[in-house]
């Protein structure tokens, strides 16, 4: 028992947060940075932060990623961090030559205040951005919100620093994408392909996280939505936001500034927020829905209705972020599971409401939590009170897994101890094929496993 | 060695009145070190007869970890050491983080020790304890006595009653206590009678009370202090007996701050000559 002083008793807890279920701001605006062709993430701090962020993502992707840090000594933390950044930003469009450099903050560089706009318009006073060089900033204290706020700040950022209105609009749809794998990029690129639509994604890590192995190593990779075309968002004529938590700022952001229309969803995560994605690009790319999109649809209906059985009134934990697992908890209920626990540590009313909404009829029982004191330790301890059928989650699951009995399918950031994760979409009617293959493979290698033997079916 | 810390409200006269105190004990022909814990670097600027200091973070600055003490230590006034801890600009970097490395700096460099077979070190502290920072002198047994400079002024009584907030929580884990008040007249009705009941009520003395000379400022123009610029005048012999009192004093108290309301009738009740 790894985790043996979980009690199922719960204590009324004030400060403490055991096992967390988010991680720091900056490693969001590192990752949303990398989704942005020829953009080198800069973190305004000390070492241990940069290092520690990249890690963090090496980790999960199992790919290089590249960033640069202003390397924080005492001094800059007395002086201010200004004297680093710029030397910073010289060096860097000296030795490393990114088209961006997008420069995040840290807990040190937020707490003693220093002043990213005035820095970056010194830097460019002193002429240290080369002609066609950009130099972007956003603010992300890692004491505030989520890697996910840091990867909205990031993603607005690039809204406020490259979007611009021409008097010319075209019949573009922006695809504002919420944190999601390279695979489910590449997913969402193909059914616009499919459906015949102009569309911009961003930020878009496929190509950057997933690159392929050539023998020839390079800092910028392929993929990356580019700079002219993240400036092109300014004229595109509707944006589509896929989760609310990643994108609604950006989306908001966009409208203010060039008057571009926008409707926030679910990341289409399984059957219904699929149908909604696909309804909506139909509707605002003026383009019908092609037979072979609605084929999806219909092999996905048919593996459903096939394994029904096998769903019905299976008990289900889950952990992550909230824009990932407010469309998951929704295609659960839509496969007749239960999903009775769910925590996520990013804070944000709309996941209580959206969870309130789905589960208040269908599972009354259920136990969320958002935020502060929802952490793995609780999900623990109702997982203790009550058990589940399954758990779903990233790698820091598999201590609860085991200790539980439980079989587990890992899903979220970090997931470091399984590769997949970046290969097969979580999005679209395939997406959802695959959650459904994923999830009947443990549930029914359990059965087999643990089942008494006189019920060991061979076709099931 | 007594270290001693001087805090009060931006304004009041902390680094004049430090600097003529020290002046005083120097005289009396004791060995002090004055910390000047202000970005501005203007707290020995009357014992050496200019602002000529290079400070503590210029060095770190400039010199990077390779810093001597005689680079930042200058000798003044009757063999006073002045050190400035300096600081960032204004508007930028963390000037509270600058006096925490600031003082580390100084210990490691050991301007503290037993062969420099000092008498007193005064940390003359900038303003209010706005932050951590600014309470590093009183923290880990550093200073160990506190006077707050203050005058019969709403605001600067308010900012003493702050001051002694923070005093009565490190003195509870630590052994820093406040030694009294300094009343830095401002010429306000019934001073010295108000200021020896809000010292009452803190639970420690208005030390010395110190009335408003113009022979001060005429001192400041000169870059020295009154004991070094007018000897013979009689404001040199109210700073010489603050020193003395300094000197002799034996009444060290965790303050019990009061409240709001308590202040504001205590202001009433002296504050209005009829």
């Amino acid at each position: 028992m790894l985790l043996r002083h979980t009690t199922a008793k719960e204590v009324d807890r004030k400060a403490l947060t055991v096992n967390p279920a988010k991680t720091c701001q900056p490693v969001g605006a590192m990752y949303a940075a990398l989704g942005l062709h020829g953009c080198l993430p800069h973190s305004h701090g000390s070492q241990g932060c940069c290092a520690y962020h990249r890690s963090a993502l090496t980790r999960h992707f199992k790919e290089p990623v590249v960033a640069s840090t202003s390397s924080f000594s005492e001094g800059s933390s007395v002086f201010g961090g200004s004297a680093n950044l710029l030397t910073a930003i010289e060096t860097i469009f000296t030795v490393y030559e990114p088209d961006v450099i997008a420069v995040h903050t840290t807990c040190l560089s937020e707490t003693i205040g220093d002043d990213l706009n005035q820095i970056v318009s010194k830097a460019k006073e002193d002429g240290k951005i080369p002609d066609g060089k950009r130099v972007i900033y956003c603010n992300t204290p890692s004491y505030v919100g989520s890697h996910i706020t840091g990867y909205s700040n990031q993603v607005a950022a690039f809204i406020k620093f490259f979007s611009t209105a021409t008097p010319k609009k075209r019949n573009v749809i922006n695809l504002i994408a919420g944190w999601m794998e390279p695979s489910d990029m590449r997913e969402l690129k193909r059914i616009a392909k499919v459906m015949e639509t102009r569309t911009i994604l961003f930020p878009d890590m496929s190509g950057v996280m997933d690159s392929p192995l050539t023998g020839k190593y390079d800092i910028y990779p392929k993929g990356g939505t580019t700079v002219d075309e993240m400036i092109a968002t300014g004229d595109s004529k509707f944006s589509i936001g896929m989760g609310m938590y990643c994108t609604q700022d950006a989306c908001i952001k966009l409208e203010n500034k060039c008057k571009v229309k926008f409707e926030v969803m679910e990341i289409p995560i399984g059957l219904k927020a699929t149908d909604q994605f696909i309804m909506s690009l139909s509707r605002h790319g003026n383009v019908p829905v092609p037979d072979s999109i609605t084929d999806e649809r219909g092999r996905l209906l048919d593996l459903i209705a096939d394994n029904s059985k096998y769903f019905y009134d299976k008990r289900v934990a889950l952990f992550g972020d909230p824009d990932t697992l407010i469309p998951l908890v929704e295609f659960l209920l839509t496969l007749d599971m239960k999903p009775v626990y769910i925590v996520t540590g990013t804070p944000g009313k709309h996941f209580d409401e959206a969870m309130t909404e789905m589960l208040k009829d269908r599972v009354p029982e259920a136990k969320f939590r958002s935020g502060e004191g929802a952490d793995l330790f609780r999900l623990h301890q109702w997982i203790k009170q009550e058990g589940v059928d399954l758990l779903i989650g990233n790698s820091y699951g598999k201590y609860i897994a085991r200790d539980e009995n439980v079989p587990f399918v890992r899903f979220g950031f970090p997931v470091v101890d399984r590769p997949g994760s970046n290969s097969f979409p979580h999005v679209g009617y395939v997406g959802a094929i695959n959650w459904v293959t994923k999830l009947l493979d443990v549930i029914l290698d359990h059965q087999d496993r643990t089942c008494a033997e006189e019920k060991v079916e061979l076709v099931m | 060695m007594r270290k001693i810390a001087i805090y009060g409200k931006g304004g009041i006269g902390k680094s004049t009145t430090t600097q003529n105190t020290v002046a005083g004990l120097a005289e009396m022909g004791k060995k002090v070190m004055v910390v000047g814990c202000d970005p501005k670097a203007d707290s020995t600027r009357l014992l050496l007869h200019g602002l000529a200091q290079k400070t503590v973070l210029d060095t770190l600055r400039e010199e990077g970890e390779d810093v001597e003490l005689d680079d930042v230590m200058k000798t003044g006034f009757k063999n006073t050491s002045c050190v400035e801890s300096g600081g960032p600009e204004p508007g930028v970097g963390c000037a509270g983080r600058g006096i925490i490395t600031s003082i580390n700096l100084l210990e490691q460099l050991g301007a503290y020790d037993d062969d420099k077979q000092l008498d007193y070190v005064f940390y003359d502290v900038l303003g209010d304890v706005v932050c951590g920072g600014f309470a590093m002198p009183i923290r880990d047994g550093k200073a160990k006595e506190v006077y707050i400079v203050c005058s019969g002024e709403m605001m600067a009584m308010y900012a003493a009653n702050n001051i002694c907030k923070s005093i009565a929580k490190f003195g509870k884990v630590g052994d820093v206590r406040l030694g009294g008040l300094i009343c830095n007249s401002r010429k306000v009705d019934n001073e010295a009678n108000m200021i020896e009941e809000f010292a009452k009520k803190l639970g420690t003395q208005m030390i010395h009370f110190v009335p408003r000379d113009n022979m001060v400022q005429h001192a400041e123009i000169n870059r020295k202090s009154v004991i070094d610029h007018a000897p013979e005048h009689p404001q040199a012999d109210e700073y010489r007996a603050l020193a003395k009192k300094i000197d002799e004093n034996k009444l060290f108290v965790v303050p019990t701050p009061i409240a709001m309301n308590e202040l504001e009738e205590l202001l009433m009740s002296f504050g209005i000559m009829n």
